[in-house]
């Protein structure tokens, strides 16, 4: 085994002991010690990746040694690697960015507390995209809706607190379907690793004979749970509340993270317990690519109805959600990739919009809705430069990132058949317009009226912030610029996960 | 009639899934939904149960005196359900607990545990505020 082998298994513990420790520390040190940490495990994956992209081959890491069917294994490839890189540097730059804003908004003594959060929904968020075991996905995503549900409370006060109880609760609606489809696909198949689950259905079970109904059943479940915890439409009630009631960095993980994992554990399934050659005509598929297009148009229009920032981007979000669905619900290979590519663009652009709306809540007085925040891009320079990046990466406007989501989704399209492809064009078409709609109107707000570019008194740019947007205005440039090479990565992570 | 009692355990596992899952989804008293939550966990874990037993079988541990007594201990339980029922149960405690603290801020903050009317006074509010 290859030492780089070890740095999957590695994140994951040192994320687990380092949350730990944190519990013990200072707001201070705690703050120093995620942030080291954090940045020290996506240079780590970037090692990882870096040997994939050297012609390194796929491995699965079976921890304490101990094989199938017994042992509990963790996997890892290009795109996992990729996810995980994504991952960890929006993260840390999230943390970074609304540094100031979890000083404010989390009481002086529980500073930590919203650090361990941050570390240990990281680490189940790895432990997501790398497991190769149901069981073990069950229970990271447990630990992931626990921690997030943490970090919207951070800030405190009656609408956080309303919102994260709604999340919770329909959080635990969505993990007790999945556990269930888990309990399912262990009685049918009598495995819980994904790659025994998938040679059993292959070799032992017959397409269409009864024995295929369990096994379909519990993907219905799968996906039906998955889709409730990442807020598919008309599941997305919870969502505007949660994503705008937070302070800024827990907005921007949670809108660009925390819906990602679970997306990425449906795609695993899909892709790698059951194989897409298996679940073909599955109704599931149509379903999830009727609410995905469903979210796409839906989010659009209740965006525009908004008129507060942050509860407009939070629909934002549940348009872009159904993107990846629509993606997932193509039931081809070059549909899911579309989504794939679609998880790592929006987590790049959303965290960056949140982060940014948080810099215009401070020179706005605090306050989130259109009506005060007239001219605050003028006021705060970088979040306007930030909120035209991404919405022009939103529209899917070429040379930024959103750009690449559309052409791959638009080329998906093109491959299916019958109303499948006119639903899907005219989920694409009429979301991407209204998506100009809203976000124009937001940049028009943010540079229209007069007189209104002076600062409040006393007002310094924070450093970290600065940083932050900066450093996701690059990332959004650099991904828009480099098109070819994200598609190329992509194929190379899906044509390692069978 | 013979199919269902083969079954029993997992149809009365899945009917029990179904009350908790509505209760948990529909019932708007936070206390209720709690309830509901146990209900649905606590099914699941019986319908896990009872995938790991086989009948007329022994525990998954073999020691000196049940081999000296004869017993057939070749054929054993599945272990692993039983591993999984653990875990499980020490994921929905924790989720449990929180549920529970937060309707105890609730309660403090909106003197109420309706979730609708919580909803509803937090928009009221939010209204106000424009």
């Amino acid at each position: 085994m290859l030492f780089v082998q070890n740095i999957v298994s590695w994140s994951i513990l040192l994320l687990i002991v380092s949350g730990a420790f944190t519990a013990v520390l200072n707001a201070k040190a705690a703050k120093y010690l995620s942030t080291i940490v954090i940045a020290l495990v996506g240079v780590m994956n970037i090692f990882l990746l870096k040997y994939f992209l050297g012609g390194g081959e796929s491995f699965t890491y079976s921890m304490g040694h101990y094989g199938a069917p017994a042992g509990n294994e963790l996997r890892s490839g290009a795109l996992e690697a990729a996810v995980s890189i994504v991952f960890c540097f929006v993260m840390l730059f999230s943390l970074i960015g609304g540094r100031k804003h979890i000083e404010e908004d989390v009481k002086g003594k529980k500073q930590n507390l919203y650090y361990i959060s941050s570390i240990f929904l990281l680490c189940s968020m790895l432990a997501l995209v790398n497991t190769n075991d149901l069981f073990t996905a069950y229970v990271f995503v447990e630990i992931n809706t626990i921690t997030a549900c943490g970090i919207i409370l951070a800030k405190e006060g009656r609408q956080a607190l309303a919102a994260s109880t709604r999340y919770l609760i329909m959080s635990l609606v969505g993990s007790g379907m999945f556990l269930i489809g888990i309990c399912i696909m262990y009685g049918a198949t009598g495995h819980l690793l994904m790659e025994p689950i998938r040679e059993y259905v292959l070799t032992n079970i017959e397409p269409g004979s009864r024995e295929m109904l369990p096994v379909q059943v519990s993907m219905a479940l799968f996906a039906v749970g998955m889709a409730l915890k990442s807020a598919l439409w008309p599941f997305h009630s919870w969502l505007p509340e949660a994503h705008s009631s937070a302070t800024a960095s827990s907005s921007a993980l949670l809108s660009g993270l925390v819906l990602k994992a679970y997306i990425f554990v449906l795609i695993k399934i899909i892709y790698r317990v059951l194989g897409i050659e298996v679940l073909s005509g599955n109704p599931i598929f149509d379903i999830l690519l009727v609410f995905g297009a469903a979210a796409m148009i839906m989010g659009s229009v209740n965006a525009i109805r908004e008129k507060d920032l942050k509860r407009m981007l939070a629909y934002s979000s549940v348009g872009q959600i159904g993107y990846i669905y629509l993606g997932i619900g193509m039931g081809s290979a070059i549909g899911i990739y579309a989504a794939a590519i679609q998880i790592l663009v929006h987590a790049a652009t959303k965290a960056m919009l949140f982060i940014a709306s948080g810099g215009i809540m401070d020179v706005s007085g605090g306050s989130k809705k259109f009506k005060d925040i007239e001219g605050a891009g003028k006021r705060d320079p970088f979040a306007g430069a930030a909120f035209i990046v991404g919405s022009f990466s939103m529209i899917g406007i070429p040379f930024f990132a959103g750009f690449v989501t559309k052409y791959t989704l638009v080329s998906a399209a093109t491959q299916l058949a019958g109303w499948r492809m006119y639903l899907a064009f005219i989920a694409i078409i009429v979301s991407t317009l209204l998506t100009a709609i809203y976000y124009l109107m937001a940049i028009a707000k943010l540079f229209g009226g007069e007189n209104n570019s002076k600062r409040p008194e006393g007002f310094k740019f924070n450093i970290g912030y600065v940083a932050a947007i900066i450093i996701f205005i690059i990332a959004n440039i650099v991904i828009g610029l480099n098109t070819d090479w994200l598609i190329n990565l992509v194929d190379l992570g899906f044509s390692m996960f069978a | 009639m013979n199919y269902l009692l083969n079954n029993l355990p997992e149809y009365s596992a899945v009917i029990c899934f179904a009350i908790g899952f509505s209760i948990l989804l529909l019932n708007r008293n936070m206390i209720k939904k709690i309830l509901g939550l146990g209900i649905m966990d606590s099914s699941i874990y019986l319908f896990l149960a009872v995938k790991g037993y086989v009948a007329g079988t022994v525990a998954p541990i073999v020691t000196l005196a049940e081999q000296a007594a004869g017993v057939d201990t070749t054929l054993y339980t599945n272990p692993i359900p039983a591993g999984l029922v653990l875990t499980g149960i020490v994921v929905s405690v924790s989720v449990t607990a929180i549920l529970l603290a937060l309707t105890v801020k609730l309660h403090e903050e909106f003197g109420t545990l309706n979730i609708d009317e919580i909803i509803h006074m937090v928009r009221e509010e939010d209204r106000r505020k424009e």
